[in-house]
């Protein structure tokens, strides 16, 4: 823009200062993970768990009470100040820091896990106690991971507490995580089944209809497996139109998902971040579709293969099988759509990577009654709409036209309407007639967006 | 055909887009001194408040400007040439046109106060603006606004989020008392008191007064009070911006003189937007519309005329909405501060007083609805103009109320409680509740 608004950049304008109760309870965080830091170090079992669980409480607890602080007290509304003038969430020095941080963490997790097993091993009564085996570094990682859903997620309610539909969008993600995506499982292993995710399906979670784990699953499981193959075949190809049909993809990717569930909680405080440029468009279908495409083809051919008891491929299929769980499972899905969350936004991995965000949003965008609703006139392009957007829709080219917002990768988050300080947006499942329909109360220009 | 259009801003672009559609030939150039590239004046606010960067309140990102052939020059147009058909810029360029489009906006109004020109006093109307209220309002501690209208109360937000304290002087005895009715100004006050705004009303600005080196330091108020205060946000109102017609044959009053087809009295030289004023403004519609909605519409049907197509502007059944801090505001059709002689109102408010509805109907058209206020609730734009345009008489509103209703999912349906009131006010209107929320695709078809 002109040089008179240089001044507004980035950094220079003062932020209120931080008074004794945040900057206690910031430090209790800190201590916390200090004190986890400790433990990772401790070899002796005793003093590392003591360590771990102190560390434990006081990030939790120190989290919590900081959001309370911060979002729980005073007026409800939209809590978004000083939002882009934080380093934390402007991508400034602490946002690097942090991005830092949780990348290392998953390279660690990934191929170096032997750093991580003192913090393992102070795991093993409550492993032992949930699955009746010792714990592992998965065990850890989904300990961390669903305590950062639960705790973030006590965040977001205090945050969002003024809308009815974040308040129960956000405990159906928290009830998810901990129940089908972390207690579930661990029970299920307690009892010597398989450990089975059931809020995970082809082709997010690809290997579920993979042969090798179909025979295992009916193998090792008897009954249970069988439903779970059943059960399994039926989400991936049946609920899954048939819900995106009459609620859009919102029904998976931000109500249920433990990826969205992460996004929407802890992930919450970097939606603004997401690309919203036409480039950053082009970038997505370029990835996203073609991401779809390979993992539908090694699931093919992995068949193939097995029917042709690996008299036409070989080793060919385990191969494409193996270097898709490296770049797309690991890399992608963990390092980059994690890790890179302060610097790059909430949802990259759900934007440009995921084969099951490409599957739903190709059925939300041509068979399904859901779309976001513009209100007639009222929109004064203040973009707020669009800066919340953690998918990186540019919403308000479509509110500033009238236009109904139809878009492939749209999740349903709903964080646009709550943002929106006109009442402009809503999520609405309506009739398929005229979903496209354009309000009549703005003669929208018809000069194309994206070519 | 050369258009030149003075000014980038929602009336100035719409019209060009206008054009550009309907005449994809057409050499269109857009004449801006504020910024390169068209922004959004609404959401200056947010920008102040950290939600946005300055660039992420830009409606268009920067390509599609060249993709559709609009040329843009950032420069002041300094004098109009009507018999040549030329501007001047300040760049020292010239350029010709066959038809020119003013849409130059307004300026922040201010009354001859005495100290009125210190530092530390200014209005919001533009980017230079928010920058120097940025550096202004550093580390204060004391801020009055004066004004008690739509950016009185955005003025106040921004200063609040940087824990200043505000005083507001307000002329009237309520909040935007020209326009809304007591109840929804005692909402809006509500919500000022949460806020720990502090308002004088039935109070004006009467002297500003400067520290040593020149600084606003405190301001005098008509009551006689002296408030401290290191910063003064004018938020009295905006008036049209003539600075580059005034000597020309372009005949002005308050704003620059348009006809119907927003043409002013020099042919091919058009008007619109906030610098306009209509020579014959329709009935209850004011003369100078200043408003991001009107300037749309403006730009929109210059832009007809423009393309060679002579559009009427027809502002259509009104239409407009604000946000008092967390109490989000619609308005349709008319609801005057004071009822009009012979029309009815019913009000509805929960006891908690987080939210209100107001519908304006006349007794004498068969209960005709004629206007609706919102507050804390988001009502249908389509429903509700439909229903004014149809004059659809107030019990059928009521009885279908839920079809209006554009709150998200799982938000409270207050139709229930609403219908309750209602005929306990007009037991002889007395309707039954037809319409909850989910049926609204039946009325859209009306
Ligand atoms: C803080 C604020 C909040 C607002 N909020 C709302 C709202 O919520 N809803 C609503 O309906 N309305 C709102 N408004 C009013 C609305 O923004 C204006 O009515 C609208 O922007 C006017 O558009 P315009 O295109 O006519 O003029 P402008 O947007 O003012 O554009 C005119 C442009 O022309 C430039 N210009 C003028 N003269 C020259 C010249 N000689 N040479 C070169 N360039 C020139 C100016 O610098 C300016 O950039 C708000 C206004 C402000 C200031
Ligand atoms: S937030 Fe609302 S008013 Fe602002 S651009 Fe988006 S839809 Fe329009």
């Amino acid at each position: 823009m002109s040089s008179a608004d240089s001044s507004l950049a980035l950094g220079h304008s003062p932020l209120p200062a931080t008074n004794g109760t945040e900057r206690t309870l910031l430090t209790a965080v800190g201590l916390g993970l200090l004190a986890l830091l400790v433990a990772a170090f401790t070899a002796d079992v005793e003093q590392a768990r003591l360590s771990f669980y102190a560390g434990l409480a006081l990030v939790c607890g120190g989290t919590l009470g900081w959001s309370w602080y911060k979002f729980g007290r005073g007026e409800e509304g939209v809590q978004q100040n000083n939002l882009w003038l934080r380093s934390s969430t402007s991508r400034g020095a602490v946002a690097w820091v942090v991005g830092i941080v949780l990348t290392g963490f998953y390279v660690v997790l990934y191929w170096y896990p032997h750093y991580l097993e003192n913090l393992v091993r102070t795991l093993d009564p409550f492993s032992l106690a949930l699955r009746a085996r010792p714990a592992d570094q998965w065990f850890l990682y989904g300990t961390f991971y669903t305590l950062a859903v639960l705790v973030m997620g006590g965040r977001a309610l205090w945050k969002y507490r003024n809308s009815r539909y974040q308040l129960v969008r956000t405990g159906s993600v928290m009830f998810f995580q901990l129940g089908f995506a972390f207690i579930l499982p661990g029970i299920l292993l307690f009892f010597q089944k398989p450990e089975f995710y059931f809020t995970y399906f082809w082709p997010l979670k690809y290997d579920y209809l993979f042969p090798g784990t179909v025979d295992y699953l009916i193998k090792d499981g008897q009954a249970l497996g069988v439903f779970m193959v059943f059960w399994g075949a039926l989400m991936a190809f049946l609920a899954t139109p048939v819900l995106t049909y009459f609620y859009g993809k919102r029904w998976y990717c931000s109500w249920v998902c433990g990826c969205g569930g992460l996004a929407e909680t802890a992930g919450d405080a970097y939606r603004q971040l997401s690309d919203k440029s036409r480039r950053a468009w082009r970038l997505e279908v370029a990835l996203i579709y073609p991401i779809l495409g390979f993992i539908i083809l090694v699931t093919l051919l992995m068949w193939a293969d097995r029917l042709l008891q690996n008299a036409l491929l070989g080793s060919v299929a385990g191969g494409l099988y193996k270097t898709y769980g490296f770049l797309i499972g690991a890399v992608f899905s963990g390092v980059v759509g994690v890790g890179f969350y302060p610097i790059l936004g909430n949802r990259v991995w759900c934007r440009f990577g995921c084969p099951m965000a490409a599957y739903l949003g190709l059925l939300q965008k041509h068979f399904s009654r859901f779309r976001i609703t513009t209100n007639g006139g009222q929109c004064i392009s203040c973009g707020n709409c669009s800066n919340v957007c953690e998918m990186g829709i540019d919403v308000k080219q479509y509110a500033q036209r009238g236009e109904p917002i139809i878009r492939a990768s749209c999740v349903g988050c709903g964080m646009c309407s709550n943002a929106c300080p006109r009442g402009v947006l809503n999520l609405e499942n309506g009739p398929r007639e005229g979903r496209y329909q354009a309000s009549p109360l703005i003669h929208a220009d018809s000069l194309r967006i994206l070519s | 055909m050369h258009l030149v259009i003075i000014g980038n801003g929602i009336t100035g672009v719409t019209a060009a887009l206008t054009v550009r559609r309907r005449q994809p030939g057409a050499r269109i150039t857009l004449v801006s001194d504020e910024s390169a590239h068209h922004y959004s004046r609404t959401a200056l606010m947010y920008v102040y408040m950290g939600h946005m960067r300055a660039q992420d309140i830009k409606p268009y990102e920067d390509w599609f400007w060249s993709e559709n052939r609009l040329e843009l020059i950032q420069a002041t147009a300094t004098g109009l040439d009507t018999g040549r058909q030329q501007v001047h810029l300040s760049t020292g360029v010239t350029l010709a046109y066959d038809k020119l489009l003013l849409a130059t906006g307004s300026v922040t109004k201010r009354y001859g106060w005495p100290g009125q020109n210190l530092r530390g006093v200014q209005g919001l109307y533009g980017l230079p603006d928010l920058a120097r209220m940025e550096q202004d309002t550093r580390g204060i501690t004391q801020a009055v606004v004066v004004g008690g209208g739509l950016i009185g109360v955005e003025l106040a937000e921004m200063l609040h989020t940087r824990g200043i304290h505000v005083t507001m002087l307000v002329r009237e005895a309520r909040y935007w008392g020209s326009v809304l009715p007591p109840e929804e100004a005692r909402l809006v006050d509500q919500q000022l008191t949460a806020n720990g705004i502090t308002v004088r009303y039935q109070t004006e600005l009467a002297e500003v007064l400067a520290d040593a080196d020149g600084r606003v330091r405190a301001v005098r108020t008509t009551a006689d009070e002296e408030l401290p205060a290191q910063w003064l946000g004018i938020a009295t109102g905006v008036a049209p911006n003539l600075s580059l017609v005034q000597h020309t044959a372009v005949e002005t009053d308050r704003g620059i003189l348009v006809n119907e087809q927003l043409e002013t009295s020099v042919p091919g030289v058009y008007a619109a937007g906030d610098c306009a004023q209509h020579r014959q403004a329709g009935a209850g519609e004011v003369p100078i519309e200043q408003l991001w909605y009107t300037g749309r519409m403006q730009g929109e049907t210059v832009g007809h005329t423009l393309a060679g197509q002579p559009t009427p502007y027809r502002r259509g059944i009104w239409f407009n909405s604000a946000k008092f801090f967390n109490l989000e505001y619609q308005t349709y059709g008319q609801v005057p501060a004071r009822p009009a002689a012979g029309s009815e109102s019913f009000y509805w408010e929960p006891a908690n007083g987080q939210r209100a509805l107001r519908i304006n109907f006349d007794p004498a058209r068969s209960f005709a609805v004629t206007g609706f206020n919102a507050l804390g609730l988001r009502l249908r734009h389509d429903v509700c103009e439909a229903w004014l345009r149809e004059q659809a008489p107030v019990q059928t509103v009521v009885a279908h109320l839920g079809a209006a209703n554009f709150d998200p999912e799982f938000y409270r349906q207050h139709e229930p409680e609403i219908v309750a009131h209602f005929n306990r006010a007009f037991p002889q209107q007395a309707v039954q509740l037809r319409q909850g929320k989910c049926l609204i695709s039946k009325i859209l078809n009306l």
